[in-house]
């Protein structure tokens, strides 16, 4: 608690979240938290697979951060092979890129293959027949 | 009311209409709604598929609205990882085998490890002198959980896929090693914090990271990948959250801790049902207790021929299928239906009993055989079928040991003592469907081979499984 207090009292010194702001966050990652509790411990053992999968391309959401990183900066490849500080913002951009890479499998796999698994559960036999 | 507030409101009605700023922080509040949404829908297999397609509306709101983010002003880039992800996601979502589930979500699980890990370095690199000590310690902490579940999650996908082996990799001091990797990394992520210029205490810290990761997934077994899996969805889940705390983007902050938290709960599920803590699993060396204790039972087995199964099977009343990770290795998922489909047009009751941790992940058995055209009305959880064993006239153990040795349940000496089983003993008889008479996958010897109530039936579970059916269908 003391640490968090030094935190939040060193906030307003520098750039990014004011303590106001900070205040926010911390609310909606606990409540975040807490509902998610709720939520996920009401998923049966039965689809566990499927909500694994459906959390990890929930949270390939983390693309929204990567678009911004990948598209913020000029990318120079001569400032790239340069390098020094001058090289950063062309090396964010290629970071950025990787990561929007990877977040956009997450995010169209995740989604893709928890469909294709829920399409599997069958209430009963008769629906089966009639898929088939 | 005076001018000046009157005008002073006219202006904030004018920036909240012009900004976009408030039109994506309304779209992600959407989203995120529509997220939770989801996730609630999957309370209920008939339920689940609209749930996910509000999911997947929130999510395209969210990136479409990002695209017109203020501070984007290139998007050669975008476009190109886009489209690149998109292709590979669909390759995925399309190809990968349901027995290959584990695999590619390990696979994922570095995947948004490492996304998370490269938007913290990029950020670090472009403002580290300017971040505040709270967002600092958030990127830290960000980075060094993304860095080490990326590796970790390789490691894991590796052993799943086989292209590792999945056998412990333990030696000498590990755990010495383990720990003075683990202070080192927090020793950079300290140092960084209190002297934000040393950037190669950052970079030291993202290199043992990666290293630790690697250290952390290679003496676990591929038995306790359920475990495995869990956690490191869980800090995933986490990673993204911390990097939602860096950027002041509340959506990632909510779907992050929601992601972590279903892995946390999914870790202390697989944990109880293998009554193991999470050390115990990170730390215990699980594969090396197991050559210690494991002489206990002997006896004579009993073999069981084709047809003798085939008749008991036939005028049984009723049939609980037992399906373990064998199942999936042999491929026989769709076997188990037909034997199935066989037994019920005779009028047999059957029904499927799935121990949490029966496949490789958690729910990765019920995926399998609802792939097999099982309905899930017929899929009962440990708790559920254990009380039903005493009137199942034949159990039906497929490719499963551990989830059915009853020394679980009698041995407190037992490697695996107190671990919830299936209590197949229980039934009036018992048909185990086993390659060999060599031990199982743990190298444990399993009591219930040897008890009067057992029969066992060696040969490929594939073939069995079809042959008994033809038989079936012929009694």
């Amino acid at each position: 608690m003391f640490l968090l207090a030094m935190l939040v009292s060193q906030a307003p010194a520098a750039e990014g979240m004011s303590p106001k702001v900070l205040i926010g966050a911390l609310y909606v990652f606990a409540l975040a938290a807490f509902l998610g509790y709720l939520v996920i411990s009401r998923v049966p053992p039965l689809l566990h697979t499927p909500l694994m999968s459906a959390t990890n391309a929930i949270s390939g959401i983390s693309l929204v951060g990567s678009l911004v990183i990948a598209g913020a900066y000029e990318f120079d490849h001569h400032k790239l092979l340069a390098g020094g500080p001058g090289s950063h913002a062309s090396i964010a951009t290629l970071l950025g890129f990787i990561a929007v890479f990877t977040a956009t499998v997450n995010v169209v796999s995740g989604f893709g293959l928890t469909d294709r698994m829920l399409r599997m559960f069958r209430k009963d036999v008769k629906g089966k027949e009639a898929h088939k | 009311m005076d001018a000046s507030t009157t005008q002073s409101a006219t202006q904030a009605v004018q920036q909240l209409v012009q900004s976009p700023n408030y039109i994506l922080e309304f779209t992600y509040l959407l989203a995120s709604i529509l997220f939770i949404f989801g996730l609630k829908g999957l309370s209920h297999p008939d339920s689940a598929r609209r749930g996910m397609f509000l999911a997947e509306a929130g999510m395209a709101a969210a990136i479409i609205g990002t695209l017109f983010h203020p501070d984007i002003h290139f998007y050669g880039w975008i476009v190109a990882g886009l489209i690149l992800g998109s292709l590979v996601g669909v390759a995925f979502a399309v190809w990968v085998p349901m027995t290959a589930m584990p695999q590619r979500t390990a696979l994922s699980h570095a995947f948004g490890a490492i996304a998370a890990s490269l938007v913290g370095i990029a950020e670090f690199l472009m403002h580290s002198s300017t971040l505040s000590l709270f967002t600092r310690s958030a990127l830290g902490l960000e980075v060094m959980l993304g860095t080490l579940t990326t590796t970790g999650s390789l490691i894991a996908c590796g052993k799943l896929q086989g292209t590792i082996r999945g056998t412990p990799v333990q030696f000498k001091g590990q755990q010495i090693l383990n720990l003075l990797i683990f202070f080192a990394m927090t020793g950079c992520f300290a140092y960084s914090l209190y002297d934000p210029s040393a950037t190669y205490y950052f970079y030291g810290m993202v290199a043992l990271g990666f290293l630790f990761g690697v250290m952390l997934v290679i003496p676990i077994g591929s038995a306790d990948m359920p475990v495995v899996m869990s956690l490191l969805n869980s800090y995933a889940g986490l990673s993204s959250a911390a990097t939602g705390f860096v950027l002041g983007n509340n959506i990632l902050i909510i779907a992050g801790t929601l992601d972590g938290f279903s892995g946390f709960i999914l870790s202390i599920l697989m944990c109880k049902a293998m009554n193991r803590s999470i050390t115990n699993v990170l730390f215990g060396g699980f594969g090396a207790v197991h050559h210690a204790a494991g002489a206990g039972a002997t006896g004579e087995m009993h073999e069981i021929s084709l047809d003798d199964a085939a008749v008991r099977l036939a005028y049984a009343s009723k049939v609980v299928f037992v399906p373990g990770y064998g199942l999936a290795t042999a491929q026989a998922q769709h076997a188990v239906r037909d034997l199935a489909n066989a037994l019920e047009e005779r009028g047999v009751t059957v029904k499927y009993g799935i121990h949490p941790v029966a496949g490789r992940m958690p729910g990765h058995m019920n995926v399998l055989l609802a792939e097999a055209n099982v309905p899930y009305g017929e899929l009962y959880e440990m708790d559920q079928i254990n009380p039903e064993f005493p009137s199942t006239d034949v159990a039906m153990v497929v490719g499963a040991n551990d989830v059915v040795n009853p020394d679980a349940r009698d041995n407190p000496n037992s490697p695996i003592a107190g671990m919830p089983i299936l209590e197949v003993d229980k039934a009036k008889s018992v048909i185990v469907l086993k390659r060999g008479q060599g031990r199982g996958f743990s190298g444990l010897e399993n009591p219930l081979f040897f008890k009067p109530v057992t029969s066992m039936l060696y040969g490929d579970a594939k073939a069995s499984l079809a042959r008994l059916a033809q038989e079936v269908k012929n009694v």
